[in-house]
């Protein structure tokens, strides 16, 4: 091109600031990651929360309900009993208050059964046959899992309905039965036999009855715990969970009208309330402080509600007809309650012992490798017992006994025993690293204070099995759900795209995220300072 | 309020764009389609608050005119850093003028393509908007400046104020902040950095013009940013737009702490966000969580003079005098 082609006064074609690559400016580099949510880190059942949360945020229900029983069968049950430690550890408690897993959770799990969503068949079968044991939450999610994974599964239980603890040791109030009922029957409904009235007494013989080709034993722990109280012939002393159980069946637990609780876990206070609801007057005698109690302080703070009177720092001495010797106790330097020597009577038709459970561990009887101790069975980290093909968990494994844990357990023992009938050892993916508070800019999250799910009248609650807490509806539910920060995870806010001063940041479109043109990237570090939710982080060049 | 906040989908309006929220409500910013008016490879400094700012800027101006934008541009750290002769960074029609006649150059064009309009009614018409930093602004450009919004001349002018001549070597405008360090006015001395009592706010002055519209904005709010370009598109005559642009280099702080640093500006009142019509304040930008001035200026190395082993309280509490006074004057704790 001549000079005399171009307007006047210009001699050169205007070039673009494109040849000037200032990404070799950079000394850091951004880089996109997950990182792990830390309600998703604490989570027993290992949820992925915040992915499941996603999809609530946007409506889409189902995916949300698809996404959440990919690692837990039962979110219906779990949003009502869970003792939820992902609110505990929840980021947004530093901003307002945690984001509402739970009721989220419940909330799906009613609009599945609503809607009758059920799960999705493998495609193939292995040919593999797996036993479990007990229909527990534990065995009705390894059986959930197997199912998934193309074995055929066949659950035997002891007793004459699903549910294991769920039914015989959580009371109505806290988890209405035909919850349990229709995500049971949707596990079944998936191709889990289930075998009711069925006691496996000796487990070899079972496997090899059924050829089956592994097991999996998740028969939990319902032998209540005895303590030695000096008590006279006519005393009525029982155990807890008999007490539970027999709510369930036709005949009414006979108690009389002052029924003292012995002991301070979750189990004393259901026993607590559900007798209450019968119209007794339930005292709770423990030996030690309401903080230094195990059960949960709402638990706790809803049985004062309810009328059901505690007598801490106290034991029982020696139970009589119709009257109680207990003793004051006081706490030592170490926070051991030391006896006092101080008595007192109460008047008591009965006394329930919560004390904590045992294992029946029965049905091993005779069967080599086995390792128990103190009452349990010992497993390795892949859930399996001494003996090759026999895994277990749940209750009858040591561990926190809760709900959630034994649905965790179910589902890591499946993925081990499939990867045992294969032949092969599972090894799961590496973990991201935890999504700290200090990771996320808080500024960009609009105000939203915690939606509070309706609690039962008081007087309902004294008189009737009716449930305490109340679910969301679905404009709560939603909003409860965007109060998620999405800690850890991209969540297409398009603040790096936004606020990147060179133009960096390339927007892939809906749901693929953004990368960085490295060419122009100077390695300013705004996108990571600007990201509310912690999903880049800076990193060294190499050279 | 010059921007309707959509009140809550997990973030509101406070992020760039929000998967939740339709197109139409998310900013010009969140757009795959963006104009990107001024594009990669310029030579501003890592985390530049000015080069992000005239991209909000002119993106927004782009897309309330569809592209039919002439821009006159002081000269200044924009110029320099946008268009080393002969590439450019400019993606739209650009013209560079001389540092302190921006606002007449913008006039001259706005008066041709008056011309031009009138002998062809029929073609899309075209809008002109000056730009400038705030040395070209409100030091070296004024009497231009002054005469374009007294004669009520057609153009947007747009002002990115970072306090200073940074392109230079970071010396003193009159929009440089009392007691901030420059290199022409050293921490040194009785009354270290610059002087109290000196300096002026443009804004302040555009408004005595009584010129159909007047704000202030800064990086820190997208939205509201966005929203007085495309207001201030809809008036005809002169227009004037200030904005806080953070300078990593002038004012010694990390280059990630760009947008940080302006909305702590906003945050304790230090710099007002707010919008006139006519001579008459229409709207400000409440502050959403209030701080004392301290968290705005520690950060900074240009003040770091007042927090050394005896943090010189005299000072910090002049300076906190100074965005309480904007909090009255501007009514920044409610918002109107």
């Amino acid at each position: 091109m001549t000079m005399m082609d171009k307007p006047f006064a210009i001699t050169l074609d205007p070039g673009s600031s494109l040849a000037n690559r200032t990404g070799s400016w950079r000394t850091y580099k951004p880089i996109y990651l997950d990182r792990l949510p830390p309600c998703n880190a604490t989570c027993p059942a290992g949820e992925n929360i915040q992915g499941w949360l996603f999809h609530a945020e946007s409506g889409d229900y189902e995916a949300a309900w698809r996404s959440l029983t990919e690692n837990n069968p039962l979110p219906a049950i779990m949003g009502r009993v869970c003792y939820h430690p992902c609110e505990g550890a929840c980021n947004r408690q530093h901003v307002d208050s945690a984001v509402g897993i739970n009721s989220i959770e419940r909330f799906l799990g009613d609009e599945a059964i609503k809607r009758n969503w059920q799960f999705v068949k493998p495609a193939t079968q292995s040919g593999k046959r797996v036993l479990v044991v007990g229909a527990g939450p534990s065995g009705l999610s390894a059986a959930y899992h197997l199912a998934r994974l193309g074995h055929t599964v066949e659950i035997q239980e002891a007793g004459p309905f699903a549910g294991g603890m769920m039914r015989f040791g959580i009371p109505k109030y806290r988890l209405p039965r035909e919850v349990i009922e229709a995500e049971v029957q949707r596990i079944v409904n998936l191709g889990v036999t289930i075998t009711l009235n069925t006691k496996v007494s000796n487990i070899e013989a079972s496997m090899q009855a059924g050829k089956f080709d592994a097991a999996f034993l998740a028969v939990g722990a319902h032998i209540g715990k005895r303590a030695y109280i000096p008590a006279g012939t006519a005393a009525k002393v029982v155990d807890a969970i008999s007490v539970l159980r027999s709510m369930e069946g036709e005949e009414k637990p006979m108690l009389g009208r002052r029924v003292v609780v012995y002991g301070g876990g979750n189990t004393a206070i259901d026993v607590a309330r559900s007798v209450k609801r019968m119209g007794a007057e339930p005292i709770i005698v423990y030996r030690r402080t309401r903080d230094k109690a195990p059960a949960h302080d709402f638990e706790i703070e809803e049985a004062l509600q309810e009328g059901v009177m505690v007598k801490w720092l106290s034991t029982i001495k020696q139970a009589e007809e119709g009257e109680i010797t207990i003793e004051k106790m006081a706490l030592d330097d170490k926070g051991f309650p030391q006896p006092t020597g101080e008595f007192e009577t109460l008047a008591a038709d009965s006394v329930v012992l919560a004390l904590g459970q045992d294992v029946d561990l029965g049905l091993l009887d005779g069967v080599p490798g086995l390792d128990v101790k103190d009452g349990t069975v010992q497993v390795g980290p892949n859930m399996m017992t001494g003996h090759a093909g026999i895994f277990a968990g749940g209750d009858m494994v040591p561990s926190e006994r809760t709900v959630t844990v034994g649905v965790g357990h179910g589902k890591k023992a499946a993925r081990h025993i499939d990867a045992w009938l294969k032949g092969e050892t599972y090894a799961p993916p590496p973990k991201h690293e935890v999504a700290a508070f200090e990771k996320l800019n808080t500024w960009y999250y609009s105000e939203a204070p915690h939606v509070v799910r309706p609690t039962l009248d008081i007087l309902r609650r004294q008189s009737t099995f009716e449930e305490v807490v109340g679910g969301l509806d679905e404009s709560n539910a939603l909003f409860e759900a965007r109060r998620c920060l999405s800690c850890g995870n991209c969540f297409e806010c398009d603040n790096c795209y936004g606020v990147c001063p060179d133009n960096a940041v390339i927007k892939l479109g809906p749901g693929k995220r953004f990368s960085f043109n490295y060419d122009y990237c100077k390695g300013c570090g705004v996108c990571v300072a600007e990201c509310p939710c912690g999903a880049i982080k800076m990193v060294p060049e190499e050279n | 309020m010059s921007f309707q906040p959509v009140k809550f989908y997990q973030t509101g309006t406070f992020t760039v764009g929000n998967r939740l929220l339709a197109p139409e409500e998310r900013s010009v910013q969140a757009s795959g389609k963006r104009f990107n008016s001024i594009n990669s490879g310029h030579r501003a400094c890592q985390g530049c608050g000015e080069a992000l700012g005239a991209r909000y800027a002119i993106d927004a101006a782009m897309e309330a005119t569809q592209g039919q934008l002439i821009c006159a541009n002081a000269t200044g750290c924009l110029e320099v850093f946008s268009t080393p002769y002969p590439e450019t960074s400019w993606q739209i029609p650009w013209i560079h003028s001389l540092f302190g006649n921006t606002a007449a150059v913008a006039t001259g064009v706005a008066a041709a393509l008056k011309i031009k309009q009138k002998k062809n009614p029929r073609a899309q018409e075209i809008r002109v908007i000056a730009q400038g930093g705030d040395g070209g602004t409100t030091d070296i450009g004024f009497g231009c400046l002054s005469g374009m919004f007294e004669r009520n001349d057609d153009v947007l002018y747009i002002c990115y104020d970072n306090g200073g001549y940074m392109n230079t070597g970071v010396q003193r405008s009159s929009a440089t902040p009392p007691a901030a360090r420059t290199a022409t006015t050293m921490a040194v001395g009785p009354e270290p950095g610059n002087v109290f009592g000196q300096g002026k706010f443009v804004p302040a002055i555009a408004m005595a013009h009584e010129i159909p519209y007047v704000a202030t904005a800064t990086v820190a709010d997208l939205r509201d940013l966005e929203a007085k370009v495309r207001r201030a598109m809809e008036f005809r005559g002169a227009r004037y737009i200030h904005i806080l642009v953070p300078c990593p280099l002038g004012w010694g702080t990390y280059s990630s702490e760009t947008i940080k640093m302006a909305r702590l500006a906003k945050e304790t009142g230090i710099f007002p966000v707010f919008e006139a019509e006519h001579g008459e304040i229409k709207s400000a930008l409440a502050i959403r969580r209030q701080l004392p001035v301290e968290d705005y200026l520690k950060p900074q190395k240009r003040y770091a003079h007042l927090f050394g082993k005896q943090p010189n309280v005299a000072v910090i509490a002049k300076l906190q005098a100074l965005a309480d006074r904007n909090i009255r004057k501007y009514k920044l704790l409610e918002g109107v």
